[in-house]
Parts: structure tokens; sequence; C-alpha cells
């Protein structure tokens, strides 16, 4: 790999973009729904309780997996498309 | 057959699984011990961290701290898996490329100074030891609940069993051995769980059953609890906690601290690709969530359980006799796990909160009302599941497989921090500095034995637990948020952060965490020595000491960026070594070394 090729730098910066947005989920299920924003979901009615205890139960740890199943699957993609990907 | 035979069978049987897959796994070289020879498939690899990460406190005590205090504890639940994004997408892959063996070795490496590693190994050291020591007293203490041995002699059993795989097979043996652990362990969590969530719900599933309706009342099973446990003067179990900030503070500690663990890392860089290394951390994710959304359903019945078992006719009408108490009681209380003492004298279990918050001052002239003296009945939070299956009503065999999953846990959690503090000694410490030039065969010879000092030394510790044991979540969590996740974090995204920098910042995030739980919880823990009382209205902004590891690596962050930026630049070849980890070609050729 040399180093400062045109396309490294944006695969880096597509990796870069693609965390951020995963990491703006992943605080927005836990910190917000799940915490902060709790008081505001409460008016919707899940199973005995609120969407925002269920968001910081269980709702967040499937978003989670979501996030880095997706994160695997886009980066693999990303990887072969700039030709970095392991033989 | 006795339940005490059933217990040695699955305890005896599940041991021996492990001393075999030991002996098929030897290994043979230091890349075997260290790294499992880094051909591990991602699947396999996430099983190994599921039993890695899910320890003790995972299996036995989590769902009893959920079920005491409800919505609050969700920052377990959150803290302990969203951990695994930030490692996914932050830390993982790029390790893994860079293609060595331990943690400090990436620190030392990255930024070019023997002093950088050793502060990496001395916070490893510290976290990993600390959490050790909680894993083998939890062995000993399943042992003598299920064993009818006593705990010390429990704990030697334990060690032996850790020594013989661990020592023999390094990372090797572990992997293998925490992947039946897995199995062991997913199955007795789950099996409790399934009976009981379909006795109260009629649905399966635990983890929708949560969400589902009490087929007694008729009504959802949480507003249910909520209203039982209120009715007796505790606060709801969905109740809002009073601050927001130390909550999401303390998830945010939680979340770096999980990605900063050295002895989770080094799981990742035992697969043989930098893809693989993101596939195993979601399917790491999956495996623990597999316990993690069974955990909050497991704590609200077992809550639930426990009041219809005191309240039987209902919380207005008078609890039940201590003569009609069930045998779990009776078998529980002989370990004092559950103790009675009945304070108004008429004989029956009055069970209510007798506090000195709100919702307990409010519910005292109801309680006197009622001739209640007092609460009469205390329950250890910790046989919340070891008490399901009895609880439930369940065979003796779901018992017998409690007793196995919870070893399985506190085991292979131990083995992998083992592992972890042995690396940094015979690797980090031997190798890097002492005798760089010893030969593979005498590396591997000092794993071993590093690895077998620290199964003597946790083992004493466990059986003789010091003051700072028992503060696993603000010491192990602390450090690994406030000192190592910052600096391998910055090691991989700034090209910029040099040595001086790095240092600066880790030993800045370190002492800043450090003092603040000292403040609170007494200077390294002796007691007498804290300066202020560990209440709410002491804490700065209303900041716990355990949750004060994120602020310590935004400290260590700042300290970091300022101190690299006023200093020279990192060498070329660091610059280029960055570069190197960003980009997952060549992660084969990396780890010949």
């Amino acid at each position: 790999m040399s180093g400062h090729s045109y396309d490294a730098e944006k695969y880096w910066k597509a990796n870069l973009r693609l965390i951020f947005g995963s990491l703006i989920v992943w605080a927005l299920v836990s910190y917000g729904f799940g915490i902060v924003l709790r008081p505001m979901l409460s008016g919707i009615p899940i199973g005995g309780t609120d969407l925002g205890f269920w968001f910081a139960q269980q709702g967040s740890i499937l978003t989670f997996i979501a996030l880095i199943f997706h994160y695997a699957w886009r980066m693999n993609r990303l990887d072969k498309q700039f030709g970095v990907d392991e033989e | 057959m006795s339940q005490f035979a059933i217990n040695i069978m699955f305890v005896g049987g599940s041991f021996l699984i492990y001393i075999l897959i030991a002996v098929w796994a030897k290994a043979g070289s230091t890349k075997d011990f260290y790294v499992a020879g880094g051909g591990v498939h991602p699947i396999t690899n996430g099983m190994a961290i599921g039993a890695d990460w899910m320890s003790a406190a995972s299996f036995i005590s989590m769902a009893g701290i959920i079920a005491a205090s409800g919505y609050a504890s969700s920052a377990y639940l959150m803290g302990w898996t969203g951990g695994y994004v930030l490692l996914a997408m932050l830390l993982a892959p790029y390790l893994r490329k860079f293609g060595k063996f331990t943690v400090p070795e990436f620190i030392g490496d990255r930024f070019y100074s023997k002093k950088a590693r050793l502060v990496a190994v001395i916070c490893l050291i510290v976290a990993s030891l600390t959490y050790v020591i909680g894993q083998m007293a939890g062995a000993g203490v399943a042992f003598s609940r299920f064993l009818e041995v006593d705990s010390t002699t429990g704990l030697m059993i334990a060690a032996v069993v850790i020594f013989i795989y661990s020592v023999l097979g390094g990372m090797k043996g572990i992997t293998y051995t925490q992947v039946a652990q897995y199995c062991v362990l997913i199955v007795a969590y789950t099996i409790p769980a399934v009976f009981i969530s379909f006795q109260l719900t009629g649905n399966p599933i635990p983890a929708l059953g949560l969400f589902s309706t009490h087929i007694d009342s008729g009504m959802p099973i949480l507003d249910k609890l909520n209203q039982v446990i209120t009715d007796v003067g505790f606060s709801e179990y969905s109740a809002d906690v009073d601050s927001h900030l130390n909550m999401v503070l303390f998830t945010l500690t939680l979340m770096i601290g999980t990605a900063g663990l050295p002895h989770v890392i080094i799981r990742f860089f035992t697969v043989p690709k930098v893809a693989d290394a993101r596939w195993s951390a979601g399917w790491a994710l999956v495996f623990i969530a597999l316990l993690y959304l069974t955990a909050p359903a497991v704590a609200s019945m077992a809550r639930l359980n426990l009041m219809t078992t005191v309240y039987p006719d209902g919380t207005a009408a008078e609890p039940i006799r201590y003569e009609d108490r069930p045998q779990w009681v009776k078998e529980w209380e002989v370990t004092g796990l559950i103790k009675y003492v009945d304070k108004n004298e008429d004989g029956r279990i009055q069970m209510y909160n007798d506090g000195s918050d709100e919702a307990a001052q409010a519910f005292q002239p109801q309680a006197e009302a009622r001739g209640w003296e007092g609460n009469e009945l205390d329950v250890n939070r910790d046989i919340i599941v070891l008490a399901n299956p009895e609880i439930a009503n369940l065979p003796g065999w779901v018992i017998g497989l409690i007793a196995a999953g919870g070893l399985a846990a506190a085991l292979s959690t131990a083995a992998g921090l083992l592992l972890a503090i042995s690396s940094a000694i015979s690797h980090d410490l031997i190798k890097g500095s002492i005798n760089p030039g010893i030969t593979d065969k005498g590396e591997l010879l000092a794993a071993r034995i590093s690895m077998a000092v620290a199964i003597v030394v946790a083992t004493y510790l466990g059986a003789n637990p010091p003051g700072f044991a028992a503060q696993v979540v603000a010491l192990a969590f602390g450090i690994a948020a406030a000192s190592l996740f910052p600096a391998l974090m910055m090691g991989i995204f700034s090209k910029r952060i040099n040595n001086t920098g790095a240092i600066a910042g880790m030993l800045s995030g370190l002492v800043f965490t450090l003092s603040y739980i000292f403040v609170y919880k007494g200077w390294f823990f002796i007691p007498g020595t804290a300066n202020l009382a560990d209440t709410p209205a002491n804490w700065v902004f209303g900041i716990s000491p355990l949750s004060i590891g994120a602020i310590g690596a935004l400290v260590n962050f700042a300290v970091a960026f300022v101190v690299a930026n006023a200093t020279e630049e990192p060498p070329v070849e660091i610059q280029e070594l960055v570069e190197s980890v960003r980009y997952p070609r060549g992660a084969g050729q990396a780890q010949d070394h």
C-alpha cells in the first residue's frame, strides 16, 4: 500500500463517514431514546411500559447488533471497491 | 439420585470436557499461546468472546441488580453491550491489522516509547487483576453452594482446572474451552428463564414475555410488578432515575471501558483476517445478547415470583407464615443468603421497603397501621439467578445445569484475564524490556510460568480478597476507559499524537479518574481514608465515582491533543505505521514477526 495515494485517502474518508453515521445511531438509541429522551417517548406504550424503557433494556442492544453487521458488510464492500481487501 | 450427585455429575462432566479440549489444543509456539495460531473462525471467536466477556457478574449478579433497581440498572445492559460497537468500528480491525500479540505492544510501537508500553502494562495488570479476583471468588461461592465444599477448597479446584487448560494450551486451549463454556452457560441461563416466562405469561421466549400479559392477573407483567411493589413501599420498577447526566456518563464509562479492556481486545487477534475481526464483533454481540436480552426478563419475573411467594393472597392480605415458607427459602437460609428476623413476632414474613427514600417514607404510616415493625426478609441479590430453578419448581437436573453454568461463566472469564496478564508479563516485560534476545521456546516457557504465577496470585487473592476487589466496576472499567481506550483510539485515528502526548494523556486520565474514585471510596480503598461520603449529595454535578471514567477519557484526549501539538510530530515511519493499520491488505504477512 503506497502511503498517500488518492484512493487510499478516499477509502479512509468513506470509513470515517460510515463510523460517524453509525455512532450517531448508537448514541441516539441508547443515550437518546433509552435515557435523555425517555420522558418524551413516555406516551408510546409498549407491553405495560414505555418505549424508552424498551430501548434501555432491549431495543438498544438489538440496534447495536444491526449496526455492527451493517458496518462489517459495508466495509467489506469498500475494501473490495478500493482494492485494499485481503487476498 | 440426590441433588448433590446430580450437581457433581454436571460440574464434573463439564470439567472433563474442558480438560479433554486442553489436551487436544496444546500450544506449540508463542503464536499458539498468545493468539491461538491466528486461525480462529469469526463465529467461533464470537462465541469465545461471549464466554470471555460474560463473567460471574453477568451470569449470577446482573439479573439480581436489575431485579432490585429496575430501569435504573439499564446502564449495565446498554453499557456492557454498546462497547462492542466501538470495538468493531474504532479498535478491533486496526489492531488486528497491526498483527501483534498484546495491547501494550501496540501502544509501545505506535508511540515509539518503552515508557508508554510500561504505563499500558501497569493499567492492564491492575484492571485485569481486580477483575479476576471476583471471578475466582465467584467460582468459590458456586462450588460451596452446589458441591458442599468450603469456598477455599472450591477455589483450589477451580484454580487447578484453569491451570490445566491455560498453562498447557494458552490462548488456543482457552479459545476452545471458552466455546464449550459458552454453550454450557447459555443453556443453563436460558432453560429456567423459558420455563418461568411460560408459567407467568404463556410466552416461552423470555425477552418477549417481559412485555406480555401476566396470566394470573390479566395485566401486562411490568404493570403488575409495578403495582405489587409500590403496594409495599418500593418505588416503581420502571421509575426514571434522578440524574440523567449520571446515567449517561455511567453507561458511557461502561461502554468505553468494555472496548478498552485488554482481555476482550486480544481475542480479536486470533482471527485470520481484518474483515473477520469486524464479523466476530458482530457475532460476539449476538451471543452476548442471547443472555442480555433474557436477563431483564429473568429479573422482573423473579422479583414478581418472590413477591407472590411472600404475599400469596395479594399485598392487601397478610403475608405468608414463616412455617409455610417454600422449600427453596429453607435451603437458601442455610447459606445465609436469605435471612429472616421476626421483628413484630407474628410468625409471618413482612417484606417491604423500610428504607429512607421517599417511597419508603410515604409508606411508613401504612406499615405502622398494619403492625409491621420493619422489613423481616433479606434476600441477597445474587440468588435471583441461582435460585431461579427452585423458585419455579424445576427438576433437579436444571439446578445441576445452573451450577455448571455459573462455574463456566467464572472460569472462562478468569482464563481470558489470566492470559492477558501473563502475556503482558512474558511478552511486554520479559521479551520487550528485560531480555529481548529470548528465543521463541524460551518465551513460551516464560509465558507458561507467568500464567502459573498469575493463577497462584489470583487464587490467593480470591481466597483473601483485598478491599479493592469489590470495586471491579470502578477500578477495571474506570482505568480501561480513562487510559487504555483513548490511547488506542488516538493511536489509530490520529497521526499527530506523539509519544509525549500519549503518555501525558494516559497518566492524566488515570490520575484524574483514580483521584475522583479515591475521594469517595477511600485512598487506595483503605477504609476510613475517604474525604467525602459516597452519596449523591456530595458528588460533583451528581456524577458518581463509577461514572467518572468517561470524563477521565475526555481529560486523556484533551491533554494528549494539547501536549502533542506543542511538541514535535511523530517520525515518518510511525506515520506510515498508522497509515498501514488503516488498510486491511497485507494482514497475513504482518503477523509473521
